[in-house]
């Protein structure tokens, strides 16, 4: 697999730096080389938080990137802040539930996702970033549902443990979109 | 075992406890405390010694005491912390007592950032305390060096007698990757620490003393003597450093830590242009790695030394080059990183980097 | 036929002492040695010396030592203590180490209880750099950086260690005695052997503060410099036991 730069920015309380930290777990546990660093102090106020993700099978060089292979929004300040540092042919994943005009970039593959409509009908607005992960995981194939899954148990620990079953939800919820949107990436 | 994703402060904090650290005293300071955060849990639980001290200024000198009493003790602090410590840091280095400081650099100078910066070279390797001393400083660039480098550290300390530093920058404190905590350690010989005020039952006949006090100018002379001497052995012994696609460069970068990992990716997209660049990375800053230059291709258009400072190694460089080859310089200062690209555009345009 | 009547203790080393004819030094130092050979613990003890006067006490007491950057003595003897538990640990400070610039190392190392024992000599002045104003000086009192006497409205007044630190929860043994004549060293002895007896017990943190001299820096005849010490600094500095935990 080539390495895969990947940005994930959004509120504060979203869930952005646990999506971010579940891929480099995930590359971690299917014995890839995962490396992630979040935004920290006080650049993290005032509207996003963000975090930097590189998943790889070689030995991971710079931590830093200019362009994101893969840049996944929750909000709509950080897609305005990060869109034009996205690689040709990139990937951007964005939430719709908040952007709510529809977004298009040349040389990107643009996907927008209702999370938190989605999480709502699920019950759990906390799982919106489930639902993303699911998005996400469906266009890139990154890792299987067996490694995430594996992932979010950690996560959850014995004290949320039956949590599981609504995140899982949430996963599959974010597939069955992007399966019904019919639009491919990798 | 296999791989686990852990952040780097926490790696810093299992290594330390992998190497066989007995005692732990520090300060809270950001971007380095998920060191004592772990280290509080991890170290009581086993039955060792932390203690959160009232100033950076009160837990070197904590270390001094446990150090000499012959224990394998570790303080860890970030750049206006380590400004502090430096009083106690010259003391443990002048009554050669061994010990782990771990310094997470953010920006500075004063209160600074609390992002990462490599503006603490000078503090690392020409010390802030009072006196000719010199610590072992290791600058490594990943969290997977950062712990082998820690585990391998204690050993290092106890066989000179003399502090070792480990010298990262807050993005390795606060980035987690995917690392490895059972690589294999340099075998090293650890002498015995007769020398530790242990009580003299423990050494009958023999008072120990850790002291760095001597009025008579030609006693300290002597003393001056031999910590010079042992860091010319330490020269000779520790001098760490890697060179990268060295086969025939154009150009020569020289980066360490955080700043090497992105230099490494500019050397990819240049190589992709069809532009050669090498590098020297030095792993040890004290011993620095002079001899690396000699390596360098007569012909070599340039070295662009990259730092995330304002230009501090830049004095090394200068040093080892020698006047032999156009030196360069590459910063970025008070919290800001570099992308690869922005080094690419440094080695196009080297003739408007060179130092006059 | 001989009978040894007195001997130098064998807490002291042979090293001849640096101190200046007439200074209390030299009597505390012997009871602190006699102290650590009478409860058997000298071989397991550890000495922190400090900076000033003090600062060559490694050199003269029998048994292990560490000399501390100047005020740092009670952060060493924690790092000590922390690690060698069983060992007997003590500081021996003067009031501008511990009063002034180890203020904190040392009111930190009382308020954690640390299990060490603290000998502090309040002569009122820095001996060892020549006679400068101490955070125990006297209102009045002139030194070298006082040359018009100390006054409250520039210096404040001198601070008191044993009032101060009776109200840290952390200590479990604190004396303020004298060594201006016969029945006070005696009396002085009986609070360093105790100090250290309660460190043997695992107490906590005890300290004896001693009211000394400084005849050189002061300018006065040693007999005289006893009896400043006596009748200008006691009624400043009260002697007695300022806490006892073994009492409560």
């Amino acid at each position: 697999m080539e390495a895969k730069n990947i940005k994930v920015a959004g509120f504060g309380g979203q869930g952005v730096m646990m999506f971010g930290q579940i891929l480099a777990y995930s590359a971690t546990k299917d014995e890839i080389n995962g490396l992630w660093f979040p935004s920290y102090g006080p650049e993290t106020r005032g509207g996003t938080a963000n975090c930097s993700v590189i998943v790889s099978d070689k030995q991971i060089n710079s931590p830093v990137f200019k362009n994101a292979d893969h840049l996944v929004a929750f909000n709509a300040p950080s897609l305005e802040k990060f869109k034009d540092h996205v690689a040709k042919n990139g990937l951007i994943l964005y939430n719709s539930s908040l952007i709510e005009d529809e977004f298009s970039q040349d040389g990107s593959t643009v996907v927008g996702v209702p999370i938190n409509d989605i999480a709502t009908e699920l019950g759990n607005d906390k799982v919106a970033n489930m639902v993303m992960m699911g998005a996400y995981l469906e266009l890139t194939h990154l890792f299987s549902d067996e490694t995430i899954e594996a992932i979010i148990k950690k996560f959850l620990g014995e004290r949320k443990a039956h949590l599981l079953d609504v995140n899982k939800k949430a996963i599959q919820s974010g597939k069955d979109f992007v399966k019904k949107l019919g639009v491919k990436y990798a | 075992m296999a791989k686990v994703l852990m952040k780097g402060n926490e790696a810093i904090a299992l290594a330390a406890i992998k190497g066989g650290v007995d005692a732990f005293y520090g300060y809270p300071i950001t971007p380095q405390n998920e060191v004592p955060e772990y280290l509080s849990k991890h170290l009581l639980a086993n039955g060792k010694v932390f203690l959160q001290a009232e100033s950076e200024v009160s837990a070197i000198n904590m270390v001094y005491g446990a150090a000499g009493a012959g224990k394998r003790v570790m303080t860890s602090s970030s750049s206006p912390g380590i400004a502090l410590k430096q009083e106690g840091i010259s003391y443990i280095t002048a009554a050669e007592l061994p010990c782990l400081i771990v310094s997470v650099m953010r920006g500075g100078p004063g209160l600074g950032s609390i992002q990462p910066s490599q503006g603490d070279y000078y503090q690392a390797t020409r010390g802030g305390g009072n006196g000719d001393y010199h610590l072992i400083v290791f600058a490594p660039e990943s969290i997977q060096e950062t712990i082998d480098t820690i585990k391998e550290s204690f050993d290092i300390a106890d066989y000179y007698r003399n502090p070792v530093m480990v010298l990262v920058d807050g993005l390795i404190g606060q980035m987690m990757e995917s690392v490895d905590f059972d690589r294999p350690k340099k075998e090293r010989f650890v002498p015995e620490k007769d020398w530790a005020t242990n009580g003299t039952k423990n050494h009958p006949g023999r008072r120990n003393i850790a002291n760095s006090l001597y009025l008579d100018p030609a006693e300290l002379e002597q003393h001056n003597i031999k910590l010079h001497q042992k860091y010319e052995v330490i020269k000779k012994n520790e001098t760490k450093f890697e060179l990268i696609d060295f086969d025939n460069p154009e150009y020569v970068i020289v980066a360490y830590g955080t700043m090497a990992r992105i230099c490494r990716s500019a050397i990819e997209m240049l190589k992709n242009e069809g532009i050669e660049v090498g590098m020297i990375r030095p792993i040890t800053l004290f011993p620095y790695p002079e001899k690396a230059f000699e390596q360098i291709p007569e012909n070599v258009k340039g070295i662009l030394t990259c730092e995330l400072s304002m230009g501090q190694m830049l004095d090394d460089v200068l040093i080892a080059n020698n006047g032999k080859h156009k030196v360069g310089f590459f910063g970025r200062a008070g919290g800001m990183l570099p992308d690869p690209e922005e080094i690419v555009g440094a080695i196009k345009n080297f003739n408007e980097r060179v130092v006059k | 036929m001989w009978e040894v009547k007195y001997e130098k203790s064998q807490g002291l080393t042979d090293s001849k002492l640096s101190y200046c004819p007439g200074c209390a030094h030299g009597i505390i130092h012997k009871l602190v040695a006699e102290s650590l050979v009478e409860l058997g613990i000298l071989d397991r003890s550890i000495a922190i010396a400090s900076v000033g006067c003090s600062v060559f006490s490694y050199q003269f007491f029998n048994c292990d030592a560490q000399q501390a950057p100047h005020g740092r003595a009670c952060a060493l003897a924690t790092g000590v203590k922390r690690v060698l538990p069983d060992n007997i640990v003590f500081t021996y400070q003067g009031d501008g180490d511990l009063a002034s610039i180890g203020i904190a190392e040392t009111i930190h190392a009382a308020n954690r209880g640390e299990n060490i024992t603290v000998i502090f000599i309040n002569n009122a002045i820095y001996g060892m750099t020549g006679g400068q104003m101490a955070p125990t000086s006297l209102i009045g009192q002139k030194t070298t950086t006082s040359q018009d006497g100390r006054t409250q409205k520039n210096h404040g007044n001198p601070i008191k260690i044993s009032e101060m630190f009776a109200t840290i929860e952390g200590v479990a043994y604190l004396e303020r005695v004298a060594a201006y004549d016969p029945k006070h060293v005696l009396n002085a002895k009986k609070a360093i052997k105790k100090a250290f007896q309660y460190q043997m017990e695992n107490r906590g943190f005890t300290m004896v503060e001693v009211v000394s001299t400084c005849p050189v820096n002061w300018g006065m005849k040693p007999v005289d410099a006893m009896k400043w010490s006596k009748e200008a600094m006691e009624p400043v500095y009260p002697l007695g036991v300022f806490k006892d935990k073994g009492r409560e």
